[in-house]
Parts: structure tokens; sequence; C-alpha cells
């Protein structure tokens, strides 16, 4: 089955604009908030009228503006999950779930909902009501109430934001175990990276109604098309950049001149480096056959629990002046040998972790 | 003591409290999805009873169905005039009811979260079965609150009743409309009677209405709403 997507719409302070094709693997949509994300998600449900467009799933024609096509939402077979989820308040779990039932014999009813009920491990909880479930509880209601009507594709309006830290991993195993059994275009709305790579496997970054970024999830993380991909995807270290003629590039806002692994394919405007990658060396020797070293000197930190994240500058005056250009995150245990170490010190900026943007 | 004014006020209160009801959620559902300046316009029709005076609605409902009036001529093709009989105390607390009804019930079903409704399209319900199902449920409370508010204003209904219905002992003597004219005839006895009844009633309801409130809120909190 294959969800095909084409639609405007005009929004507040821009036009939602997109187009894009969902397969049986899950999809991530990954945006900031109010990038147009849930509206897109409504547009396919139904719940929502694009201007122009045309949506297909499998071989049924749900919106198309030019043959003035437009299936109601209650036709559309389509599951949704909603942010908050929308469970019906004066309903327990079980008729939540049935509710897109009605028009089954009672036995199957009560046979799809106790298989359900197993499947999202709700056993014991039927007669309980919204209220008394927590929001683990919740999603999963809501998650099974969608995929009773069997649903052509399913609709996931940012899972995982509503719930506590420590649900979310929980949850997140629970979606990744619908998702392998599914089989059906399934979208994931998300703002949060971690979320949209670990539960997609093909990523649509959104930005501002338009798509940014379309593809594997792999190729998208390790080289974003365009600098607001890279910010998107959680890049800390992005400068303007312009290419000399002898092949390197001078990124310049963290005033160095860097080469690259393979020749940019456009003239660069930008280039990036993930935080993780920049690398310090352990002694000075190391450093002579590398390429991209440079003295740097440490600003500030500030700690996560199991990492440290080093706010650093490559120019001795702009580190004195208190000002850093880039971030370098590192695992606790080598802060701990480096920390006490005369500055500056050696970070490396491997020529295949740095991606050039020619926009 | 004749008890008629006390059967003829509830009875017409009933029917006016039924009809309203029926109307008034029926109103408040087509209202719900719309919006502009014909909506409005239709909102402030709805509502116009309420503020105007009740003599005013009673003359335009003699207007309306009166023998040359536009309903009058209508039923009298089939042989019914409406104006002095009981039907009439009936038209005229319905009307002066309606927007109370109205409005209570457009307040609770645009309480009723659209996420809901939303994900009830989702999954396949028609509008009628979202409407009767989710929206009304939830909203029944309101509604009921409207519902009861009706009822008490129906039984308190005077002018446009006069109006419309007149005063005939048995037929169209309401409880208040007893009371004007055993004031009127210095009957004081009979009207102090009349207005303990009309006392107790009321005071019956509002009690009846706050209590329900109070049961419903503590189901409400099973729910999840306040």
């Amino acid at each position: 089955m294959t969800l095909e997507v084409h639609i405007e719409k005009k929004l507040a302070d821009f036009t939602l604009d997109v187009a894009f094709r969902a397969t049986e693997t899950p999809l991530s949509i990954l945006g900031a908030s109010g990038a147009g994300k849930s509206m897109l998600l409504r547009c396919i449900a139904g719940l929502e009228r694009p201007a122009r467009g045309r949506i297909t799933l499998h071989d049924r024609i749900l919106f198309d503006s030019e043959r003035r096509v437009g299936i109601p939402a209650r036709e559309r077979r389509i599951g949704m999950l909603f942010q908050h989820y929308a469970l019906f308040p004066h309903r327990t779990v079980a008729q939540n779930i049935a509710f897109g039932l009605r028009d089954l014999p009672r036995q199957d009813q009560a046979a799809r909902t106790a298989s359900l009920v197993s499947r999202t491990h709700l056993a014991g909880l039927e007669q309980r009501y919204p209220r008394e479930l927590s929001g683990g509880e919740q999603q999963r209601t809501a998650l099974a109430r969608a995929l009773a009507i069997q649903p052509e594709a399913l609709l996931l309006d940012e899972p995982l934001s509503a719930l506590d830290t420590h649900l979310r991993s929980q949850v997140e195993a629970q979606l990744q175990e619908t998702f392998a059994s599914y089989r059906r275009p399934a979208l994931l709305v998300t703002h949060n990276m971690e979320e949209a790579y670990r539960l997609g496997e093909q990523l649509l970054v959104l930005a501002r109604g338009r798509v940014a970024a379309f593809g594997a999830k792999q190729e998208i993380f390790r080289r974003p098309p365009t600098s607001e991909v890279a910010r998107l995807t959680g890049c800390k270290n992005i400068s303007r950049a312009h290419a000399n003629p002898d092949g390197t590039v001078e990124a310049l806002e963290w005033a160095c001149r860097l080469r690259l692994a393979q020749a940019p394919s456009a003239a660069p405007k930008y280039i990036g480096i993930r935080a993780h990658h920049i690398d310090f060396l352990e002694s000075p020797g190391e450093a002579a056959a590398e390429p991209n070293v440079f003295p740097c000197w440490i600003v500030r930190t500030s700690e996560t629990p199991f990492r440290i994240t080093l706010f650093l500058s490559l120019d001795r005056l702009r580190a004195e002046a208190g000002e850093a250009q880039l971030q370098a995150e590192v695992f606790k245990e080598k802060w701990e040998r480096f920390r006490d170490r005369p500055q500056p010190w050696r970070a490396r900026l491997a020529p295949e972790s740095l991606f050039a943007m020619p926009e | 003591m004749d008890w008629s004014p006390l059967l003829i006020s509830l009875a017409t209160s009933l029917v006016a409290t039924a009809v309203t009801l029926v109307a008034g959620l029926a109103a408040a559902a087509w209202r719900q999805n719309r919006a502009g300046a014909g909506a409005a316009l239709v909102d402030g029709i709805f509502i116009l009873p309420l503020v105007l005076p009740p003599t005013v609605v009673g003359f335009l409902l003699l207007l309306l169905f009166g023998r040359n009036g536009p309903l009058g001529k209508l039923l009298l093709q089939i042989g019914a005039t409406v104006v002095f009989s009981w039907p009439a105390t009936v038209i005229a607390a319905t009307v002066v009811a309606f927007p109370l009804m109205y409005i209570t019930a457009r307040a609770a079903l645009e309480q009723v979260d659209p996420h809901l409704l939303q994900a009830a399209r989702t999954l396949g319900a028609s509008e009628a079965r979202i409407f009767r199902e989710v929206a009304l449920p939830l909203a029944w409370p309101g509604v009921l609150a409207g519902t009861i508010l009706c009822f008490a204003r129906a039984l308190g209904e005077f002018g446009a009743t006069l109006m419309l219905a007149g005063n005939i002992p048995g037929k169209t003597e309401t409880i208040p409309i007893a009371i004007y004219f055993a004031v009127e005839a210095n009957e004081i006895q009979r009207a102090m009677a009349w207005c303990a009844v009309d006392v107790g009633i009321s005071v019956a309801l509002l009690g009846g209405l706050y209590y329900w409130t109070h049961a419903q809120r503590l189901r409400r909190e099973r729910w999840g709403q306040h």
C-alpha cells in the first residue's frame, strides 16, 4: 500500500506545500512547532481541506482538487492518534476501542476488541474510564481504538509529547511493535529528532510548510542537504563558508580552513559538523599527519548526566573575550582525562565528519 | 379551591419544555459548525424573545396566529384556532423559554473538546451518531440545567400568555394569570395561596438543579472533565 500526498494549503503565516509518498515503512515527519506538521496530518485524515492537490491511498483517491473529490474523514479509513489522545471520557477502555466497530456483529466487535486489548497490553483495564488510566495506558487505548478499524494508513500526531520522560521508552517500544506488524503507511509527526530517528525508517523534514529533506533517515542525518535541515536534525555547529581555489573550504565563523573528504558538488555556503564528531587529540605528536587539527580554547562547559558539552573557540583572543564558536560533546570519562591539561588543546574536525551545504 | 391553574401551568410548562428541548438542541447543533453574518443574525432572532418585553412577544404572536395572521390563516384552513385556547399558552411559553435552552445548549456543546468529535469522524461515525453518542452525553449536564431553567421560565410566563391566550378559567388560566386576576379582584387569600404554590415549585426545581449539578460534578470527575 502506498500513500501519495501532494497538497497546498494556506496557513496563517506561510503556505503548506508538500509532496511525498509513503510506503509500508514508517515515515517520521520532523519539524519545529508551527512548521505545519499537524495540519498536514489533518489534511490527510480529512479533518481539514487543502486548497489544492491530490491525496491517494493505495487505489483510492481521497482528495483531488481538480476532480473535485473530497472523501469525508469518516470514509477514509485512516487511523489517527491525536496528540492528547482524544479518548471519549464517558466511555470505558473497551467502549472506546469498539467505537469504530459499530457495523460489525456483536461477537466480532467483542473479539476484535479483546484481541486489541491483549496486543496493546491493556488486559484488566477494559472497564476503566480514561481518567483512571496512566498516560501510557491512555496512549495505548487511543492506539488500539485507531487500529480497531483496520485503517489503511496510520497517522500519529506527536504521540510521545504528552508523556513523562520515563514512560516514553516504554511507549516507544509499543509503537515500534505496532509498526513492525502494521505493514501499511504509517506517518509520525514529531519535533523531537531522536524520536523521529528511532521510530521512522524514512524521514521527512518540514520547515515552514515545505519539504526541506525527504529520504532515508541515516542519509539525512549524515549529510543534511541544507543548513536548515542540519539545524532541525540537531547539528550544533554550522558556519558560513566559502570554497578556496585549492579545494579547501574556509569556515568563516569558526576561523579555520578545512579540508573535506570529497569536493562539494555545489559551491558551499555553509559547513557543519556534529558536536560529538569533534575530537580532541591525546598527544601533540598525533597531530602532524592529520588534516583539520587546530589549537582550541575551552570557553565554558555544560554538563548532562553522561556527557559534557564544551563550548570552544579556535581563536585565542575570542576565547579570552568569552566567545565560543563551536560545541563539542564528549563522554565524562574523556573529560576527566583532559580537564586539567594546559590549553590550548588540539581539536580535530575530521574531513569525513564535515558536510558542506549549498544553502 | 379550584386547582385548575396548577394543572394548566404544569401541563403547559411540561409540553413547552419538551418542545424547547428538542428545538433548542436542534438549533444549537445546527449552529455549531457555522459562522458568519447569517449565523449571527439567526442567533439574534433566536435570542430575541429573551430581551423583548413579553407583551411585545405576545403581540407579535397574536399578529402571527390571529385570524388574519399568516399562521392563523393556515391553521384556519384545517379548522383550528389557536388564539385564546390552551395551545396558545404552550406556544407563548415555548417561545419565551426557547432562548434559554438555545443559549445553554450551545454553551454546553461548545465545551465539548472538538478533538473528540474529530476522533469520532476518523473512526467512521456519522455526524448524527457523533452528536448522539459523543457530543450530547458530554454536553448533557448543561443541557439538563437549561431544561430546568426553561421549565421554570415557562412556569412563570405571564405577559405573552395573557396576550395570546387570555384568561379563561379552566382553560388558559395559569398560576401567574390567576394571581394577577385574584389581586385585581381583591382576593388576597387566593393570590397568596397561588404565590405559595409558585414559590414552592420554584424552590423545589432550583434545589433539584443544584443537587443534580453537584451529582454530575462528581460523575464528571470520574470522566476527568471539570
